[in-house]
């Protein structure tokens, strides 16, 4: 199976981990991942104002380039999921944005949502399906507890995400459960880390973090973890790592027995070919 | 138009928001991280807008505070939305000359070496043009 791949900023520095893991796991499950040609960054935050149509632009870049390949485009960040999801939203669904837009864009073919937005989850759960990756599973994290940390940007709002639950979600603990370990479901597991605040007011955020961690050490949680690097990033930058915190794309690759290859590698060194060399595609 | 009936009717525009719609039962208030933080409480900037306050509310520290973390936009009975109120109040500052929350010159100082990329994004977009 053959999707587009946005993988976003973040994921090209501080979150390389993230998307490094992705790749190692994709291949182990032969899922192939090909990356938006010359992508640019979501912008972090989905412009919410009405009137905003030069900050949707990379997104429909992406989305353009998918819909023309004819794939569905996988993100792996949760912030970039959220501000993809809805900018697809609002060319599918808001004509005014979707007039502009276009206009500004001069495409052959004026796009009008057709792409279908993935993160990655949601390809584990939906086309792979828990069940199946349980059976790829070659090293299961036995007796591991994990707690999921789903934040704000994946769930809300859930008309338009369409993920979850957005008060009782389970998507990552099912994937907590196909790779072997146990999940660990704790009060604030969807409750906001701080998110952007932490860049001005470090205090502010360090307060909703220490309640998160409490909430997870309190459940039994022995360690944490999230799809958005901000996330992780606050987690553990305002609470001192109380617990470890780390990306379900390490856990998935740790599972599947391809985490120790890919260690300290850049996501530049994951061309096609050298994956196929390095991986064995099941 | 007055002006402040203008700013009014200006982010009801941008937001797309109706305040009219909602039936005060502050549940946005009651999910909002932020709400002990919040001179404005979520519920309020309704209230505010409906009675053309805006000068209040664009001087409101509650500007600054709100997350985006769509709680309240989640959870309103009646989707209004406070959350796309707040954001369009936000608007309306920085898109004035000279208003920019966050400044260039400020990051320096903000930065570690594991803060990542998104946080810089976000906050640019959020809080400045």
């Amino acid at each position: 199976m053959k999707y587009s791949y946005y993988p976003g900023c973040t994921l090209r520095t501080k979150a390389k981990d993230l998307d490094v893991y992705a790749r190692a796991s994709a291949v182990a499950l032969g899922i192939e991942l090909e990356e938006i040609t010359d992508w640019q960054c979501c912008g972090g935050v989905y412009p919410l104002g009405t009137d905003e149509i030069a900050t949707k632009l990379s997104c429909v870049r992406a989305l353009n380039e998918a819909k023309e390949k004819g794939q569905e485009l996988v993100t792996m960040c949760s912030a970039c999921h959220h501000v993809m999801k809805r900018v697809n939203d609002d060319m599918k669904n808001v004509e005014d944005i979707r007039t502009r837009a276009n206009n500004y864009m001069e495409l052959d073919e004026p796009y009008a949502g057709e792409t279908e937005v993935l993160h990655f989850l949601e390809v584990l759960r939906d086309k792979i399906g828990f069940d199946e990756l349980k059976k790829k599973v070659t090293n299961p994290l036995t007796g591991k507890k994990i707690g999921a940390y789903y934040g704000c940007l994946l769930l809300r709002p859930s008309k338009l995400l369409a993920f979850d639950d957005p008060e009782n979600p389970k998507i990552i603990e099912d994937f907590i459960r196909a790779i072997g370990a146990e999940p660990v479901i704790y009060p604030y597991r969807n409750e906001c880390c701080g998110g952007y605040i932490s860049l001005k007011e470090k205090e502010l955020s360090k307060s909703m973090c220490e309640k998160i961690m409490e909430s997870a050490e309190g459940f039994g949680a022995e360690m944490l973890t999230t799809a958005c690097p901000l996330c992780l990033y606050n987690l553990n930058k305002s609470t001192g790592a109380k617990l470890p915190v780390v990306y379900f794309t390490e856990l998935l690759a740790e599972a599947l027995g391809v985490r120790g290859e890919y260690q300290g590698k850049s996501a530049g060194a994951f061309g096609k070919e050298e994956m196929e060399k390095e991986v064995q595609v099941s | 138009m007055s002006s402040e009936k203008k700013q009014a009717e200006l982010i009801k525009e941008i937001s797309g928001v109706n305040p009219l719609k909602c039936m005060k039962c502050g549940k946005c208030s009651a999910s909002c991280p932020s709400y002990n933080e919040m001179d404005i409480k979520p519920h309020q900037f309704v209230s505010y807008v409906i009675n053309e306050d805006i000068e209040s509310l664009v001087n409101s520290k509650s500007l600054w505070k709100c997350l985006s973390c769509f709680a309240c936009v989640e959870r309103c009975p009646r989707d209004v939305k406070p959350g796309k109120l707040i954001d369009a109040a936000r608007q309306i500052v920085v898109r004035q000359k000279g208003q920019n929350y966050l400044l260039a010159d400020e990051i320096p100082e903000l930065l570690d070496p594991e803060l990542p990329q998104q946080l810089l994004v976000s906050a640019f977009r959020r809080y400045r043009r």
